[in-house]
């Protein structure tokens, strides 16, 4: 795919997860989004606030309510060269959560340092 | 660098204007569509973080959402402006990227 | 200046389409240019040929239909998102094409602007 992108051109993209996991399928699908956009060789960044870091929750077991379970996927992502995940750490604080809940080593941000973060950024894909 | 932010979401029903307004950074600018221009309104409880949000951030809100919904354009914050969807675009070329919070 | 969009929701649940539309008729008015609307989540559904709306409402899935055709807008409908959802060459209206999600990030690296539109 590379001939394609023969200008050299890296963008800073973010995808922010504000969603739960399960009650819609946002969670699922951006994770795809997010899979794909490792083949671009741009500069991913993926972002876990509000009732979004609960998607990163240890212990799903979604197949009793017939969910498929996508949980895997996010500690596959360094494996895709994906490594730039951040958590809120007050989204976390509201919903009595910790780093240790998570499936993934992500690096945990402050609201504001999470901001400053996005306002750096050339494309923000949100869901 | 700045950001065009867009809400479509009354701020009654869901977050995500509150979200937004925790994560724009000085100089962006906030555009209500949809379901969010009811969070323009001088009457009601939003209005005193949404002045105070016009001081603060570029806060406009798209004028044919407020028709659609009967809501007289009169009745809006001092400092939001209320455009049409050129100046959408407008706002968006302005910025350096746009963030919908879905 | 070149904009993408991303529509995330179906023709009617959400005002989602309609003011995508609505936002790209009004870049195209005044010069810029469409790279790309992708079609993503349950706006695959936009993309249906089988949607026939009442005789006194909008037909979202026309309006996207002849910006296509009047400016050469390219309307690209997620394979996987629209597998899931029915959306295939059997039911996809004349104007949309369907290909892989790699078209919206290529979007998102080629257009100036991304804007998203959803619930």
């Amino acid at each position: 795919m590379e001939e394609e992108y023969e200008g050299g051109v890296v963008k800073k993209f973010m995808y922010v997860n504000r969603k739960a996991p399960f009650g819609t399928i946002y969670a699922l699908e951006v994770l795809e989004m997010v899979l794909i956009s490792a083949a671009f060789d741009q500069d991913v960044h993926v972002a876990f606030l509000d009732d979004g870091v609960y998607e990163l929750k240890k212990g799903f077991n979604p197949s009793v309510s017939g969910m498929k379970n996508f949980s895997n996927t996010y500690r596959a992502l360094d494996g895709y060269d994906i490594e730039k995940i951040y958590v809120e750490q007050e989204s976390l604080d509201e919903r009595g959560l910790t780093a240790d809940d998570l499936v993934v080593e992500a690096e945990v941000l402050s609201r504001a340092d999470m901001a400053a973060l996005m306002a750096g950024m050339d494309v923000i894909l949100t869901a | 660098m700045s950001i065009l932010h867009t809400v479509n979401k009354s701020p009654f029903e869901r977050s995500n204007l509150d979200s937004c307004l925790n994560h724009a950074t000085k100089g962006d600018a906030i555009l209500l569509i949809e379901d969010a221009v009811y969070a323009a309104m001088k009457a009601g409880t939003f209005a005193a973080r949404m002045t105070d949000a016009a001081k603060q951030f570029k806060v406009c809100v798209l004028g044919p959402d407020l028709q659609a919904r009967g809501v007289d354009p009169a009745g809006v914050i001092d400092g939001v402006a209320v455009v049409d969807y050129a100046g959408f675009v407008d706002l968006a070329a302005e910025s350096n990227a746009v963030n919908a919070w879905l | 200046m070149k904009f993408g969009i991303l529509v995330n929701e179906g023709p009617f649940n959400h005002q989602a389409s309609d003011s995508a539309y609505l936002f790209a008729k009004a870049a195209l008015e005044k010069g810029h240019e469409i790279y790309r609307v992708f079609f993503y989540y349950d706006g695959v559904l936009n993309a249906t040929k089988f949607s026939e709306p009442q005789s006194d409402d909008r037909n979202v899935v026309k309006n996207w239909q002849k910006l296509a055709e009047d400016h050469k807008v390219d309307l690209v409908v997620c394979v996987a998102a629209g597998l899931r959802r029915g959306i295939t060459d059997a039911s996809l209206a004349p104007g949309f094409r369907i290909s892989g999600l790699g078209q919206l990030i290529e979007a998102g690296i080629q257009a100036d602007r991304m804007v998203a539109f959803g619930d």
